[in-house]
C-alpha cells in the first residue's frame, strides 16, 4: 500500500529567494514523478543499536551541567492517519544557550559550553512518544540579510518506516519575536507554519526543574486503497 | 492529520547526523564490496561542503531488511555520508539486485544548507540496464545519463549536480 502524497501547501518551495542559499542549490528542471515501488515503500528501521545511554538527555553528557534553561521537549511521532510510529529513531541537534553550535564552521562570537554537545537521539515508544531533556537554544545571527537572526530552534530528523516518509525539519518555540524576519521559517506556506512551533506544556513542566514543550510530528499516512502501481 | 513541513538541514548538520559507520553499508572485509563516490555541485559548478547524502537499497538478491519486503534479509541497506570540504561523499556497499521488475538501483536523498526539502534521485549501473527500467524509461532520454554511475577502479562514481547544465534528474515522490 502506498503513502499519500503531501498536499500542496505542506512544504517550502525549493526556490525561495528570501533564503539566499536556495538560489544556486534548487533544481531548475522539472521533477520527474516517482511512483512508489518497493524501494520507496521500505526504508531503514533504525533501532536501539543507534542509541547510547545518555542520548536523550543532553544535560548529563558531561561532568558538569550545561548553562541555560533546562527544558523537556517531548511529543508523538505519528503518521497522517494518527497512528503512532513505534520504535523509530529521532535525532536532534541544536545550538547552546548562547546560540552557538559546537561546529568548527560556526564563527558566531558567543561562548561554547564545555558541558554541551547539542546532539541527542531517542527511540519512540509503543505509543510513538519520544522525549528529550535539553537546554533551550539561543537565537543567533547569520549573513542572509541585514540584521538577520535565526529564531531559536532544534533540528529534528525522522525516518518513519519507509524511504517515502523520511523528514528533516526544525522545531521552533511559541511566540518567537524573530519569526517575521526569518526566511527559513517564512518559506513554509503560511497555513502550515504553526505545525513547526512547539506548544508550551505546563503538564510536563516540573516544579523547580524544567519547562515542558510538546512537539508532535506527522509523517505521511497510507493511501486508503492500494494504488495501481503498488 | 496534516504532515509536518520540511526545513533545511542547515550548515551544522555535521554535529548531529553523521555516524562513525554511516558510510559503511557493509564492513570493509565483505567480499564484493564496492565504493560509490561522488561530489555534490551547485548551479555555479561550486562544490557543496555542507550536504548529506543518504542511500537506501536492496541486497544483491533484491530484498530489503523490512517487513514489507518479500524474503526479508539482514542487509542494512542504508548509508549516510556528509560531504567533506571538497564536496565529496563515499558509501561502501554491495551492488543491489534487481527489484520487482526494475533494474538494480539505489535510492538517494540529498539534504543541504540551502535545500528547504530533500531532493531525491537514483543511482543506476551501466552494465545492469539491459532489461530496461520502468522509472528510468520515464526520464527524458537526454537526461538519463545523469542517473547512471560511472565505473571506477574500486566501484562507481556518481556526481550530483543540484542545478546547472548537467543538473541531475530529481524525482517527485
Amino acid at each position: 500500500m502506498t503513502f499519500r502524497r503531501d498536499p500542496d501547501g505542506t512544504h517550502p518551495p525549493l526556490d525561495h529567494p528570501g533564503y539566499r542559499s536556495t538560489a544556486l542549490r534548487h533544481p531548475k528542471q522539472p521533477l520527474v514523478l516517482m511512483p512508489q515501488r518497493l524501494t520507496e515503500l521500505t526504508g531503514p528501521l533504525l533501532g536501539p543499536g543507534r542509541l547510547g545511554e545518555h542520548d536523550n538527555d543532553l544535560t548529563v553528557q558531561h561532568d558538569g551541567e550545561p548553562i541555560g534553561q533546562r527544558i523537556v521537549v517531548h511529543g508523538r511521532l505519528l503518521d497522517g492517519d494518527g497512528r503512532p510510529v513505534r520504535g523509530s529513531l529521532v535525532e536532534i541537534w541544536q545550538a547552546n544557550a548562547a546560540g552557538r553550535y559546537k561546529h568548527r564552521a560556526d564563527r558566531w562570537a558567543a561562548p561554547l559550553d564545555p558541558n554541551f554537545e547539542g546532539v541527542g537521539r531517542a527511540l519512540t515508544d509503543a505509543d510513538g512518544h519520544y522525549e528529550f531533556t535539553t537546554i533551550r537554544p539561543g537565537a543567533y545571527p547569520w549573513g542572509n540579510h541585514a540584521n538577520a537572526w535565526r529564531p531559536a530552534h532544534i533540528h529534528f530528523s525522522l525516518f518513519g518506516t519507509s524511504f517515502t516518509q523520511r523528514l528533516i525539519t526544525q522545531m521552533y518555540f511559541p511566540d518567537d519575536p524573530l519569526f517575521f524576519q526569518d526566511p527559513i521559517y517564512q518559506s513554509v506556506p503560511e497555513s502550515a507554519r504553526s505545525r513547526l512551533v512547539a506548544a508550551y506544556d505546563h503538564d510536563r513542566t516540573t516544579d523547580h526543574w524544567a519547562l515542558g514543550f510538546r512537539f508532535d510530528i506527522v509523517l505521511r499516512g497510507r493511501e486508503a486503497t492500494p494504488a495501481e502501481d503498488a | 492529520m496534516e504532515p509536518t513541513p520540511s526545513q533545511t538541514i542547515g550548515p551544522f548538520l555535521h554535529i548531529g547526523l553523521p555516524w562513525p559507520d554511516g558510510a559503511h553499508v557493509v564492513a570493509g572485509d565483505t567480499p564484493d564490496a564496492i565504493w560509490i563516490r561522488g561530489a555534490v555541485y551547485d548551479g555555479a559548478g561550486e562544490l557543496v561542503p555542507d550536504a548529506l547524502v543518504e542511500t537506501w537499497q536492496a541486497d544483491p538478491d533484491g530484498t530489503f531488511d523490512h517487513p514489507d519486503s518479500p524474503g526479508r534479509c539482514e542487509f542494512r541497506g542504508f548509508g549516510r555520508c556528509p560531504t567533506d570540504d571538497n564536496g565529496e561523499y563515499e558509501i561502501r556497499t554491495l551492488l543491489p539486485g534487481a527489484v520487482d521488475g526494475q533494474a538494480p538501483h539505489i535510492d538517494v536523498s540529498v539534504f543541504a544548507r540551502g535545500l528547504l526539502n530533500r531532493v531525491i534521485t537514483r543511482i543506476y549501473f551501466p552494465h545492469l540496464l539491459d532489461d530496461g527500467d520502468p522509472l528510468l524509461d520515464t526520464v527524458p532520454e537526454d537526461r538519463q545519463h545523469t542517473l547512471i554511475a560511472q565505473r571506477t577502479d574500486d566501484g562507481y562514481r556518481f556526481d550530483i549536480h543540484l542545478q546547472g547544465p548537467n543538473e541531475t534528474v530529481f524525482f517527485d515522490l
